[in-house]
């Protein structure tokens, strides 16, 4: 089947481009990141948690990559480290073709500008001094845009998120409700034309008929505005809707990658197949009683040797203790490959239900 | 069809008094250039040990009435009208001491932005044992004992390790189990849920409706739990209403709202999630904005973006129209059929 994802008219004419359609717009390589426990009265570190431990993966141009796991599971911290808001550990970002943060690479600011993030807590991320018009008209001002043309464009920005400038623009944030903060929020992060937009449970305030308007307008703007979206969500039928590809986290790693068909219809990894029963039904009389990822995560501090979900994994054996599933060659710049990282994909990995040639497409 | 079967009389005229009665609630904010009107005439009956799902888009004033129900409203600028009472207690009567000592024993509030209710500067434990000790008066050991058995019973994970952690320090799902067991930290009888899972993800979601209603169900405590999300609605609710503008506009036992729901905009809004939808084709998105709280139009609130909207919409507030289950719809549009079951029907003419 042919991919939606990379169609080469869609950056062919942008300015911003240089290394042609098939250079991913990001690619993303063994990232990490782990955050210090400290204790003590001299505060010295106990230990770690692997909040990001070893993640690859590349978006291309166009694109819309979902991502998904559980509560703790990195993708916040990821999102951070691609945005360089936290220093990494380890890593590397390659930002159409060129390394960040090296000499001769792309620069910081140069970064920060084509990546632009819409934050999980709605309220904290705007000034609360601030009226919205002024909050959004804020960016294209240090960018050195006039005081009237960022005010313009401010207005412009609101009308495309579906505020209405007159009735909203002289508001502060706490005089709007919260879905209502998430578009100014949008807005924001549109007002430096960015390349790459991380949506990190953007939609997840709203409720659902404004959450169709703003799905159906990150299509527009995304047509409009060339831009490519990194989208992180809980709502997997949302996720379903609008990525290309989807992207699985596990306790601060990749366990499964892959085009979205893939993953909803034909998922490889036990945890996605979990993940994806918890999707709910409309229907009241099938209530769950039992959530179907049972227990919790266990903690990034110690993660579980070997496969780091067999502690709740139901077709876990003893290989899966013993060694670390891998999720295979991520970086090959193939994006219909399926990737799972599980002993039970991979052939001869030992485990009873490993097929002996069978191969993952 | 189950249009047959008779109707269940137990529900449409209960015997107990309603554990929570709100009437006529009306909440205006009141400014030096506009007049807010956030909530505008809200009635509904809460039982005992049962939860009502408040559902409706942003900025219908789910969450103004939620605030006032525990009088969170900065009082210079708010007019509160109606009445609300919770167990003997009426809310908007009594003293502002008295309301102090309300807020946490009898009513309990989850808010929506889990940051804002917690302190960044103390630790969970701290905060946790401060609003026990606060309340229950017992020893700094006692309070810290009971703050570890209110993670646990919430199912935080590492629970002695959480305790000493600073909220900035915990994911997003953990930092609103530690919301929860704020909000339980007193037995309250009425918890007011504000999108307590909008955070979440789906999997941690499941565990806490699980957790909220097995908690709910264990204490007998009633829930008034607002969510955007019907399939959460679906999953927790005994009765659902729907808001619109202010206004309680559709309400019912969860099954008829979520699966036969009759009022254009409940139709509107189940029709516009992203569940199975196809992935090239546009959401159908309700056209047009809310409504401006500042100048409310007469008649329907929803008319301006109602495909079946016929010119005397707009003339006067339909009037509630209720079946013999309880279900109830606010639409001219809005008959009961001939199975005695609320319908919609386009056909039918709007009042001259
Ligand atoms: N500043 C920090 N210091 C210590 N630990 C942190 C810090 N920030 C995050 N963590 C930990 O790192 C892990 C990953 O957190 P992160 O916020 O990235 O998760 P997430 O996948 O975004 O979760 P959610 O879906 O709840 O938002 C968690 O265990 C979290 O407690
Ligand atoms: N203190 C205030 N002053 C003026 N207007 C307010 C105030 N608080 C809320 N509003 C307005 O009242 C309306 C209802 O807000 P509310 O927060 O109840 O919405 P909501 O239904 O909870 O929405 P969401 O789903 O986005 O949380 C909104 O239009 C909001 O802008
Ligand atoms: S490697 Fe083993 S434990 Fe891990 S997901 Fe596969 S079967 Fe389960
Ligand atoms: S009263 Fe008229 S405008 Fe309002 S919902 Fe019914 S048909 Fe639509
Ligand atoms: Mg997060
Ligand atoms: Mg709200």
């Amino acid at each position: 089947m042919a991919l939606p994802v990379s169609s080469p008219q869609a950056t062919a004419s942008d300015p911003r481009d240089r290394g042609g359609p098939a250079q991913p717009l990001l690619i993303v390589e063994a990232m990490r990141k782990y955050f210090p426990i400290r204790a003590g009265l001299l505060n010295r570190q106990v230990a770690e948690v692997k909040a990001v431990d070893d993640v690859s993966f590349f978006v291309i141009k166009g694109e819309t990559l979902g991502i998904v796991g559980e509560s703790g599971c990195g993708k916040s911290t990821l999102a951070r480290l691609l945005m360089h808001l936290i220093p990494k550990d380890q890593g590397q970002l390659v930002l159409d073709g060129d390394l960040v943060g090296e000499a001769r690479g792309v620069l910081l600011n140069d970064l920060r500008r084509s990546l632009q993030m819409v934050f999980q807590d709605s309220s904290s991320s705007l000034n609360p001094r601030l009226p919205i018009e002024q909050s959004i008209a804020y960016g294209p001002k240090v960018q050195g845009a006039s005081g009237k043309s960022a005010k313009a464009q401010a207005r412009a920005l609101m009308e495309k998120v579906g505020l209405n400038p007159n009735l909203f623009g002289q508001r502060y944030p706490h005089e709007l409700s919260g879905g209502q903060k998430q578009r100014v929020n949008i807005a924001r992060a549109l007002a430096l034309d960015p390349r790459l937009l991380i949506l990190d449970e953007a939609v997840s305030a709203l409720d659902k008929s404004v959450e169709a308007q703003v799905l159906n307008l990150l299509a527009d703007l995304k047509r409009q505005l060339n831009l490519t979206y990194i989208f992180i969500s809980h709502d997997l039928h949302v996720v379903r809707y609008i990525s290309d590809r989807v992207l699985v986290m596990y306790l601060g790693q990749v366990v499964e990658i892959g085009p979205v068909e893939a993953i909803y219809d034909d998922p490889k990894h036990p945890y996605t197949q979990a993940l994806l029963a918890c999707r709910l039904s409309m229907d009241p009389e099938a209530r769950v009683d039992a959530a179907p990822l049972a227990g919790d995560p266990p903690s990034p501090v110690s993660p579980p040797s070997g496969c780091r979900f067999h502690t709740r994994c139901p077709f876990v054996e003893e290989v899966c203790k013993a060694k670390a599933p891998a999720l295979g060659d991520v970086l090959k710049l193939d994006p219909g490959q399926h990737l799972a990282a599980c002993h039970m994909v991979h052939p001869g990995s030992g485990h009873s239900r490993a097929a002996a040639s069978a191969a993952l497409h | 069809m189950n249009d047959m079967t008779a109707p269940d009389f137990t529900l449409a005229t209960p015997q107990t008094e309603p554990f929570v009665r709100v009437e006529d609630l009306r909440v205006k904010f009141v400014s030096r250039d506009a007049t807010v009107r956030a909530v505008n005439g809200i009635s509904f009956d809460l039982e005992r040990g049962k939860v009502l799902c408040v559902i409706g888009e942003s900025g219908s004033g789910k969450s103004v009435m939620m605030r006032s129900l525990l009088r969170l409203h900065p009082k210079n600028r708010t007019v509160i009208e109606g009445t609300m009472r919770v167990g003997d207690h009426d809310i908007a009567g009594v003293s502002d001491r008295a309301m102090i000592d309300l807020r946490g024993s009898l009513i309990s509030m989850v808010f929506q932005e889990p940051m804002t209710a917690l302190d960044p500067l103390y630790t969970v434990g701290d905060q946790i044992a401060e609003t026990v000790r606060r309340h229950e008066g017992v020893s700094k050991e006692a309070a810290w004992a009971r703050a570890l058995e209110l993670l646990d019973l919430v199912r935080v994970p590492s629970p002695e390790r959480r305790l000493k952690a600073y909220p900035h320090e915990l994911s997003g799902g953990l930092r609103q189990r530690v919301v929860i067991a704020m909000a339980l930290s007193c037995r309250p009888s009425l918890l007011l849920a504000d999108e307590p899972t909008t955070a979440l993800d789906a999997s941690v979601q499941i565990q806490i409706l699980v957790l909220l209603r097995k908690i709910q169900r264990e204490m007998g405590m009633s829930m008034i739990f607002v969510t955007h999300d019907l399939g959460v609605a679906a999953q927790i609710a005994d009765q659902v209403a729907v808001m619109y503008a202010g206004r309680i506009i559709e309400y019912g036992e969860a099954r008829d709202v979520l699966l036969s729901p009759q009022h254009p905009y409940t139709q509107a809004m189940l029709a516009s999630t992203a569940k199975d939808q196809d992935r090239d084709v546009p959401l159908e998105a309700i056209a047009g904005n809310p409504p401006d709280l500042r100048a409310l139009p007469d008649g329907c609130s929803f008319a301006p973006r109602c495909k079946y909207a016929g010119p005397d919409c707009t003339l006067t507030m339909p009037p509630p129209i209720t079946d013999a289950w309880g279900h109830m719809a606010r639409c001219f549009k809005v008959g009961i059929g001939p199975a005695g079951k609320l319908r919609f029907d386009a056909k039918i003419a709007e009042p001259v």
